[in-house]
């Protein structure tokens, strides 16, 4: 297969043993933490209903939900903008940093305009946009994309963020203190906080029944950036949505407590109106998601609120590393996502899973995931030439398994061939599974061949 | 009752004593079994792989060896929920299939197990069992408490039932993940068998022979001692291999 696959990546990640396995235990006990805290929720389980039934009502209604965040939106005073796609998303932000003669730009963590590709978009045109989420800053110094959407610098070990910040903003050579780090970029970001005449951010809930929207942070860096700046961008993605102010508890307390273990995010910031001699913006972006809300095998993985929860336990995950899957949202819910972006640059990604189903009994909005990973296969091997090899071997099976004699006369020679077989050839290249493994011992017989002999006769 | 055992395809062809033990445990229950001798494969294979199409006629196959039982009965969690999920048709005459374990525990309710073990043993809890047939709660569910195939192996005497870090991790097999994604295969195959070394395990069982299968032939390149069972062969009273 050409190009990027997933096995070639992670496979790659591997090499480095020790930072795999720090990688894995790092993110294991960000579940663990998520396990503990969702275990002090006697309603667990009915919050997942809950929130899954609710976004399952937004999905079928999104239409008139959005309308209706919009007419409140602007009775608010808040401008809102549709885009169409990323394009239209970054022309919009743009134009209106043109017409505000915006000079220097912060920005709070958001994985739509991640997706949208804004920062390079607004780099080009010679703004510099400053992330001011720890964990964005320290990739963006880095020049790196994410590799985990909540978690963005999970892959780097302090001492790699020690000497990215010795470069960038002058900490001392070897230094690897998370407070001393953390101190740093707090003198760094304040400064960069009081420059701004712009706050971009993302939306974590945008409430159809008053037009105002929730933007959840640890770090309080969306509240600092946008009380200082006088333009407010709310860059949100139209599934974003939930009904009414009532239906926010709900997903509020499943969505810290999934992500990260906390009761609830540090800051949970409600955006209504622009304050006097402000402006504030509402981008609603589709980019593709109506398109996947047409398919009714994998419209319900627009319910995900971005709470990462399903990264955190998927065991390839953990052990490949975000960048393996080789788009903006990985993990298993990128897995579902990004196929129906392009069928043919994500089509090893729904492979990259066992099935094991863990991603869909953490997700707090009950997303079928691996019931989706396997229909994305489904589709996959119909519309896009993958592995001949593989097509063949699965066509051949398919019509042993179907002849019950061909069945038995294919098992009886492959045993014997292993039976006569030298090692040498046995474990040679071509048997992947030999590499590291040993095939199972042959047996005299198979049961069939027993149960002839010693039941049926 | 009518019960038909269904035999794996894998399990017929390197694991015979897996069903034999399964077919003779099941024998103690005074139930009558019947093998049907044209089985063969339920076509997991191709459709795990994207190839569900591929997998139609051993899925009539399937139907045509099993639609006049009122049980069907087979020593693997990841075979019987694809049979579930995707072959037996979703009307009430169809007959039910069961994973062994939860066929003895909700079916037969067996109150005692006849056999003795007296050793370490440690449970790898298959993920398709678990999460797609729901045999025990998964540690990502805050539900009440219960596992059925370890609510079997705890009537065996004299056995010490070993408690994992991380008891409901999957092991990395995944049908063709295993050659696929080898590299991440590999790990995580060998990272579920040092949770089991770490804690004293002598004997690894499970209800699903195909991560045995691949735990197996890691522990074996490894020169481990550790010893691979299926549940049956513990539940039927074999002796450690």
């Amino acid at each position: 297969m050409k190009g990027h696959t997933h096995a070639k990546a992670a496979e790659e990640f591997i090499k480095d043993d020790a930072r795999t396995h720090w990688h894995d235990e790092t993110l294991w006990h960000v579940r663990q933490k998520r396990d503990l805290s969702a275990q002090g929720i006697p309603e667990w389980e009915t919050l997942r209903d809950t929130a899954s039934a609710t976004k399952n009502y937004v999905l079928s209604h999104l239409g008139e939900l959005l309308e209706q965040f919009e007419a409140n939106a602007l009775a608010n005073g808040v401008e809102v903008l549709w885009a169409k796609d990323a394009k239209e998303h970054n022309d919009h932000v743009y134009r209106i940093l043109q017409e505000n003669k915006v000079a220097n730009i912060v920005k709070s963590k958001s994985i739509l305009t991640e997706e949208c590709g804004l920062n390079h978009y607004l780099e080009d045109k010679g703004y510099e946009v400053v992330d001011t989420d720890l964990g964005e800053r320290i990739i963006q110094f880095a020049k790196q994309a994410p590799s985990h959407i909540v978690l963005p610098a999970i892959h780097l070990k302090k001492q790699d963020i020690g000497e990215i910040f010795h470069k960038h903003i002058g900490t001392q050579e070897g230094a690897s203190d998370p407070k001393y780090l953390t101190e740093a970029a707090r003198q760094h970001l304040r400064k960069k906080f009081i420059e701004a005449n712009a706050a971009i951010t993302g939306v974590n809930f945008g409430i159809a029944e008053t037009g105002g929207f929730v933007v959840c942070t640890n770090e309080g860096n969306a509240d600092m950036g946008t009380h200082l700046a006088d333009i407010h961008i709310a860059c949100m993605g139209i599934e974003k949505l939930i009904p009414r102010a009532a239906d926010l508890g709900v997903f509020l307390r499943l969505l810290a407590r999934s992500a990260t273990g906390q009761s609830i995010t540090n800051y949970s910031s409600h955006f209504h109106r622009p304050a006097q001699g402000k402006k504030m913006y509402i981008i609603l972006v589709d980019n593709g998601r109506t398109e996947q809300l047409g398919r009714e095998d994998f419209k319900n993985s627009l319910k995900c609120i971005r709470c990462g929860a399903c990264m955190n336990t998927c065991p390839i995950y953990r052990r490949s590393g975000g960048y393996s899957y080789n788009s903006t949202v990985p993990g298993p819910i990128g897995s579902i996502l990004s196929p129906g972006k392009d069928l043919k640059k994500y089509s090893t990604l729904p492979f990259a899973s066992t099935l094991c189903g863990s991603c869909s009994d953490v997700c707090p909005v009950k997303i079928n995931i691996h019931e989706q990973l396997y229909k994305w296969r489904q589709v996959i091997t119909e519309n896009t030439d993958v592995d001949a090899s593989k097509k063949l071997a699965m066509k051949v099976a398919g019509v042993t398994f179907g002849k019950p004699v061909l069945y038995d006369l294919a098992g009886k020679m492959a045993r014997t061939a292993l039976k006569i077989t030298p090692d040498s050839l046995v474990y040679s290249s071509i048997n992947v599974w030999g590499k590291h493994r040993d095939l199972p011992q042959v047996p005299k017989e198979s049961f069939k061949e027993w149960y002839k002999k010693n039941r049926k006769s | 009752m009518r019960v038909g055992l269904f035999i794996p395809c894998y399990v017929d062809q390197f694991y015979p004593g897996v069903a034999k033990a399964s077919l003779e445990l099941l024998e103690k229950y005074d139930i009558e079994v019947d093998y049907p001798l044209s089985q063969t494969c339920c076509g997991q294979p191709m459709a795990n792989s994207g190839y569900e199409r591929y997998g139609k006629e051993s899925a009539e196959l399937f139907l045509k060896n099993f639609d006049h039982f009122d049980y069907i009965v087979a020593p693997s969690g990841s075979c019987t929920l694809h049979v579930k999920d995707h072959v037996l048709p979703k009307d009430e005459k169809a007959p039910q299939i069961f994973e062994l374990c939860e066929f003895l525990t909700d079916v037969l309710k067996v109150k005692d197990i006849v056999s003795s073990f007296p050793h370490k043993v440690g449970f790898h809890s298959s993920c398709h069992g678990l999460r797609g047939l729901r045999l025990a709660k998964c540690s990502e569910r805050m539900d009440p408490e219960f596992n059925k195939p370890l609510s079997l192996l705890q009537k065996v005497k004299d056995i010490e039932m070993v408690e994992l870090d991380r008891k409901d991790e999957c092991c990395g097999f995944g049908g063709t993940f295993a050659v696929a994604e080898e590299a991440v295969s590999i790990t995580m195959g060998n990272d579920r068998i040092a949770d089991h070394q770490k804690n004293g395990v002598e004997v690894l069982t499970g209800a699903d022979m195909s991560c045995l299968m691949h735990l197996q032939g890691l522990i074996t390149r490894q020169k481990s001692p550790i010893k691979v069972m299926h549940i049956a062969e513990i539940l039927n009273g074999n002796p450690v291999k």
